[in-house]
Parts: C-alpha cells; structure tokens; sequence
C-alpha cells in the first residue's frame, strides 16, 4: 500500500516514441543510467584485458603474444611488448578504470538511474543537460580510444600525466606526441560531462524531493550521490583549468608547467620557467577527492542495501551520513600527500599527513557502522548481500594500509612500489566494484524487470573474492622488499627472485577476470531470460520498490508519491504481518 | 513602495517586485511560480563550479609567477577599461529589463496596454544587454590585437600567457550568457511576455556574476599581468 499525492504530475517533456529519442539521444533519467552502465561495461572489459596484458608481460616477460602485434608493430615487435608500450597500456588501463569505469558505474549510472527515483522525482531538474553529459562523456571515451590507433599509440606517463614528461611532445618518448594530446583532450572533455552530471545532482536534490522526503528521509545511496556530486563539481573544475593548460604547453608553445634548459632526444626545449610540481599540484587537488568520488557512491549503496539483507536498521545513520560530509570536506585537504617524495617542502609534508590521518576518522567509523549493523540481524545471504559483505573485507583491507602511506617517512619508502599498487586497488578499485556488483545484483530486477540468476551470482561472488586477495594481498609484501611500480620486467636485477611471486599474481589475476565472465554472461542471460521480477523482490524500503520493475517513463504513473518514513524501518511487526515499513506507507497518524 | 498593497503570495521568482518608477494603483496580482525555481538552483550551482575554476587558474598564476624569474610585466590595453564600462552598464540595463518585465503577467487582465508597454520595453532592455555584452567581447578581441600589435602572444611569457587564458575563458563564459539572453528573449516571445518560469532570474544572476568576475580578473591582471 503506498501513499500517493492527487496531483497528477506535469512531466517536464513527454514520453519519447521514435527509437533515436528513446535509446540513443533519450531525455530520460533511466536510459541515460544504462548508457553510462553501458560505456563502463565496455571500459571494464578493455580496462581488464590491458591489466591481463600487463600481467601476463610481468610474469613472462619473453612470451609472444601474436594479437598484441597486429596492434601494435611497433609497440610489441614479434609479439613482445617494449618497455614503452607497457607503459602505454598502463596509463590507459589506468585512465580507463579510474575516469571511466569507478567514476561512471557507482556515481554516474546507478545515480542517474536511482537518484531520481529515490526522491520521489519523475527526472532530473535538467534533463537536456543530463543528456549531454552522457554523450560528452562518450565523446571524451572516443577520444581517448584513438590514442591506441594513431601513430605513437597511447602516452606513456599514467592516468596522472605528470609534466613535464606529459607536456613536452613527441621528443620525449612514445606516444607522447599526439597520443598525449588525445588524452588530455579527452580528460577535459570528460570534465565538462562530469560537471554537467554533478550540476544535475545537486540541483536534483535540492529541488525536486516529493512531499515528505526531508534530507534526513533519504537513503544513504542517495546521500552519498549527492555528497559525491559536491566533490565532483569542486574537483573537476579543477581538473579542468589544469589540462587547459597542459594542451596549451602542448600544442601552443606556453610554459606552464615545463622547465627552461630541457633538452629531449638532444634538443633544447623552446620553454622556459615552469612549474612542473604545478601540474601535480592541480592534478591531485582534483586527484585525491577523485578517489572519494569513486569510493562514496559504493559505500552509499552498501549502506543501503545491507539493512534489506540484515532486516535490521542501519546502525546510527546520522553518524554515516555526517561522516560522508567529513569525508567530502576533508578530501580537498589531503592532496599533498601524494607528493611527499615530489621535492616540495619537507614541512609541508606534515601539513598534509595530519588530515590524511584524521579522514581516516570518518572512514573508520564509516566501516564500524557497516560491520555492527550486521550484528543481531537476521542475515539473507543473497548475492548482493555477500558484495556487501565482501565490500566491508576488502574496504578493511585496503584501508589500514593507508595509515602507514599517510606517514611521510615510511611513504618514503613505500612510494611507487607494489604496496601502494596494492592499497589503492584494494581500498579504491576492488571496494568501489565490490559497491557496483552488489548494486547491480540489487537493482537489476528494477533496471530490466527481470531477476539474476543466483548460482552464477554466488559463483562469481566467491570466485572474485578469494582471487582479488590473491592478486592484492602478496602485492604489499613485493612493495615492502622493495619492488617498484612501473617497470615492464624485472630480469637480470636484483628484483628477478620475486618472479615466482609476480607469476602468482598473474595466474591469479587471469582466473579472477575469468570469474569476471560469469558476471557478464550472467548479466546477458538474464537480460532476456531471467524470471520476471516482482515490484519488491528484496522486501525493501526506498521509494524504487514502490513502483513498477522496470519503472513506467515517468517513474511513479503520474503521481507523485508521499513519504511519511525513513528508510530504515527494518526488523519491525508491521501491520500488514511484514518485517519492513515501505517509505510510502501511510503514517500512523494519517 | 507597491509592496505592501500587492497580494504577493510568493515573490521568490519574482525578484525586484514589481515596483519602482512604474505606479502600481490596480494591485497587480502575482501569479506563483515553481518554487524554488530549477533554474535558480542551477546556474548557483554553476557559478560555484566556474568560481572553483577560476580560483584553480589564480592560484596557479601565483605559482608560476614565483616559480621563476621569466615573468614579465607590461601594461593592460586601455581598452579594457572601457570594456569594463560596458559591462557594468550592461548589469544595469539588464535590471532595467527586469524590473519592465516582472509586472508584465500582474497587469494581463487589468490593463493590457500597460501590459504590453512593460513587455516591449523589458524586451528591448534585454535586447541592449544582450548588444552590450556582445559588444565587450568586441573590445576584447581589439585589446588581443593591440597586445598582438605590441609583440605579446599567448606563448610569448607567462604573464601574457594568463592574460590570454583568463580574458578568452571569460569571454566564452560571457557568451554562454549572451546565448541564455537570446533563449530568454525568444521564450518571452512565443508568450507575449507572460512566460512565468523563463529562467530570466538565472540568467540575471549569471550576468551579475560575468561582471564581478570580470571586475576580479581586472584586478588581478592590473596587480600582477
């Protein structure tokens, strides 16, 4: 039973009928949410396959891989790949997981498909503006896709591009001509999407919540979009000015970030003066709540989904949705820490390292709050549930090596080896996924209208997470002997004894993206032959089980419903003989 | 001041009441738009982004010009003050457009001819602004060619390096403004003046925005360009 408003609604644009308004230039919220899970599935897929490229070279170096020369001729000759051309393929498995894949899945596509609806709106406040964000994003995922098919292929400086190496051009190296030009392009163009995405989040939020819905009625997935869309707007408009100016370096001769006297494949460089610690300066002032951007949206949809596997209320969610606002101001003042080895000012190191350490505050009363809410409910192990779960292992796990990163002299030693190529994918990528598995085995029932299969969902549950520990766990013990990032091989030094280790690793990583298959099929196959789902397959409470799997176009059949709870009512003897308050249930008083 | 005797029942989309110099003795009524307006959240929004955007360019102008010993001083085109002129003007008319147009919907029944004065002349208003604006993108392409004329492109030195990208990023935001005029001016158009929710106030408050960003920029130039 749910409370609506009389009012009918007046939609702002009506329902689409020709097939180009519908799925491709679509005005509506829910179409342009798939199209964003769409372009990261596909930047997943490639992302994936480039890491197994790395991996595979890591562990064999000598291996010929025959596909990776029709490629690249000159990058992999025979089937090897160069020095360079690994480095290539990182900085794009790199820009493609980070930009494309944790910044679109948890924020972009669930919040644009969910947020609305969570609200109680028919679409967003802007839905012009929403429809362009997608398709600018596209554009830049295009752009960068044509750095692997011009003639220097892919840059070589990482998903950081740091100057001067990102700045000077072709002499520099491979890829560095206008592969890099590409990218930076293609960063900024992704700026304006991102932007044009938040502006609607923000606005969205602020405006169109029906009748009933305070602040403090929404769900935490809701919050934490929200919280993400501030972040993102302060930090892609600082992102922006920055590659502005990198394609000024680059392709107008200006001297922002490059030094004078460079001399490059025996060539004095034309510019004079730069600042190349400038760049890293903007770059991980947009860079580090970048990470939150990835990283909140997930832990909002564990938070919300975890309390409908409990069925018991989320413990303490002011407290939850307090921390979010602290971790959303206090990422704007941790930037420095990625840069203690970067020759800036040795005090200004401790300045960074005491809010790195106190983030760690709300991120670990953040985790406590998850792990209690467990306590004392009667847990359903469906497969959204044990993401969740596995989100709170692999969040842990990543997490605490952050506390000895956060300190400026062991950071100096641990900089640019495996340990943090082991904390940021636990803590960063993993967790952030673990928040997108769990949230499309949730929600594909009101995306597609039909269920997913759960032998393959739990398959795939338990093979990603005994494989992700055993790529990311062995990782820290080859950063603590020592053994740096980046390097395409590590024969004939004094690294070549950890071999056996990197093969472990890349055996690894290979099965656990195989599970990864199961996922996708499981995702086709149920698209099409999954058994029809319920209104409300999970019994929960927000306001998207309130309506139709898949919601009709307007999102509530005209009518805007009325919210007279939180959506926290779980574990209680409703009247209707459930254990679970809807959102939209008539108050008590009424 | 009309305000008192007005059955204003929420004058929040109507920002500057209706009254001033035009006598308001048939109590206009004033009809309700959405609150809060999208538009107004909206360009807020924006405004917060492009001041994040602008802080990032300053302060990375601050850490160049320490950077290194390269950075030259020269003098800003005189143009730009007259530039300058233009543009606070053009905040001025479009409040006078404003002020013409938000009495428009209140006078419909009452009084049509009054009705349609305010309409014609808060649209010319907008069309002045509008000019105006266009005509300070003018003057800053003449202040790029006296600076060109004077040897001083955009990779000759930092300092003229900034001007460049500080002078051209606002003009390209100033010209988003131009275009949100014409969108402003063509949706009065189609409702002969009595569009409620035309996004006039946002785009007011975008145009107020573009000048004292402009005033900022003008200031930083003068004290470090």
């Amino acid at each position: 039973m749910h409370e609506v408003s009389s009012n009918p609604v007046a939609h702002q644009h009506s329902a689409p009928t020709g097939f180009i308004r519908k799925y491709v230039f679509s005005l509506d919220h829910k179409v342009i949410g798939k199209q964003y899970y769409g372009l990261a599935l596909v930047s997943v897929f490639v992302g994936m396959v480039l890491s197994w490229l790395l991996r595979v070279h890591l562990a064999y170096p000598n291996w010929h891989i025959p596909l990776l020369e029709k490629v690249s001729k000159v990058g992999a000759p025979g089937g090897v790949m160069t020095p360079e051309y690994y480095l290539s393929l990182l900085t794009m498995h790199g820009t493609l997981m980070v930009f494309f894949v944790l910044t679109n899945a948890p924020f972009a596509a669930f919040g644009n498909f969910f947020l609305p609806i969570q609200i109680g709106a028919e679409d967003m406040s802007f839905p012009r503006f929403n429809m362009m964000s997608f398709w600018t994003t596209f554009l830049a995922f295009l752009v960068m896709m044509a750095s692997f098919f011009v003639a220097d292929g892919p840059p070589i400086s990482g998903w950081t591009a740091y100057a001067p190496l990102s700045a000077v051009g072709g002499d520099a190296g491979p890829g560095l001509a206008l592969g890099q030009t590409l990218w930076a392009i293609s960063i900024a163009i992704f700026c304006v999407g991102s932007l044009l995405g938040a502006l609607n989040f923000i606005s969205t939020t602020l405006d169109l919540r029906t009748k009933g819905m305070s602040l403090i009625r929404m769900p935490y997935s809701t919050w934490a979009w929200f919280v993400t869309s501030v972040i993102a707007l302060l930090a892609f408009a600082v992102l922006l000015p920055a590659c502005i100016l990198l394609i000024l370096d680059r392709v107008a001769g200006t001297s922002f970030f490059i030094p004078a006297g460079l001399i490059l494949s025996d060539k004095l460089q034309p510019h004079s003066g730069g600042s190349p610690l400038l760049w890293q300066h903007l770059f991980w002032f947009f860079g580090h709540p970048e990470v939150y951007i990835a990283i909140l949206p997930s832990i909002g949809i564990i938070s919300t989904i975890l309390p409908v596997f409990t069925r018991k209320p989320f413990l303490g969610p002011r407290a939850l949705i307090g921390s979010m606002i602290a971790i959303g101001f206090l990422s704007y003042m941790v930037w420095g820490h990625h840069m203690f080895v970067s020759g800036m000012n040795p005090f200004s190191a401790d300045i960074f390292s005491v809010p790195t350490l106190i983030i760690t505050i709300p991120a670990t009363i953040m985790t406590l709050l998850l792990t209690a809410s467990i306590y004392g409910g009667k847990m359903r192990f469906d497969t959204p549930a044990l993401f969740c779960l596995g989100f709170i292992s692999v969040f842990i796990s990543g997490g605490i090596s952050g506390f000895y990163l956060a300190q400026p002299s062991l950071d100096s030693y641990l900089h640019a080896t495996y340990f943090v190529v082991a904390h940021f994918h636990f803590v960063m990528a993993v967790a952030s996924l673990f928040g997108v598995f769990a949230g499309t085995y949730f929600w594909f029932p009101k995306m597609f209208g039909r269920m997913m299969n759960e032998k393959m969902g739990k398959w795939h549950f338990w093979l990603t997470f005994l494989g992700v520990y055993c790529v990311f766990m062995p990782m820290h013990y080859l950063g603590l002997v020592g053994n740096v990032r980046r390097y395409s091989a590590f024969v004939d030094d004094y690294l070549a004894p950890l071999i056996p280790v990197h093969r472990f690793i890349t055996i690894a990583a290979l099965l656990t993206g195989a599970a990864q298959l199961i996922f996708f099929w499981n995702l086709a196959w149920s698209r099409f032959k999954g058994p029809l789902a319920p209104e409300n397959p999970w019994e929960a409470t927000s306001l998207e089980w309130s309506t139709t799997s898949p919601p009709p176009f307007d999102n509530f059949g005209a009518r805007h419903p009325v919210v007279s709870h939180s959506p926290n009512e779980y574990g209680v003897e409703a009247a209707d003989g459930t254990d679970y308050v809807m959102q939209t249930a008539p108050s008590k008083s009424a | 001041m009309p305000t008192e005797t007005q059955e204003t029942v929420d004058n929040r989309s109507i920002v500057g009441g209706g009254g001033g110099d035009i006598h308001v003795s048939m109590k206009p009524v004033m009809v309700i738009g959405p609150r809060p307006e999208r538009s107004e959240t909206g360009v807020w929004v924006g405004i917060s982004a492009i001041t994040m955007s602008f802080a990032a360019f300053t302060s990375a102008m601050i850490v160049r010009q320490g950077a290194s010993s390269d950075w030259r001083h020269f003098h800003l085109p005189l143009i730009l003050y007259l530039n300058t002129l233009i543009l606070l003007a053009s905040s001025g008319t479009l409040g006078l457009a404003r002020k013409h147009l938000a009495v428009v919907a209140g006078f419909l029944a009452s009084a049509p001819s009054k009705a349609k004065d305010g309409y014609s002349e808060g649209i010319g208003w907008l069309y002045v602004t509008a000019a105006m604006g266009a005509l300070f993108v003018i003057g800053q392409v003449l202040a790029w060619r006296n600076l060109a004329a004077e040897g001083l492109f955009l990779s000759t030195n930092p300092s003229s390096s900034f001007f460049y990208v500080f002078t051209a990023l606002h003009a390209m935001h100033l010209l988003g403004g131009i275009a949100g005029l014409i969108y402003i001016i063509r949706k009065l158009n189609r409702t002969n003046g009595t569009a409620q929710t035309t996004g006039l106030n946002a785009v007011c408050i975008y145009w107020h925005f573009m000048d004292g960003l402009w005033v900022y920029l003008l200031i930083l130039l003068a004290a470090r360009a």
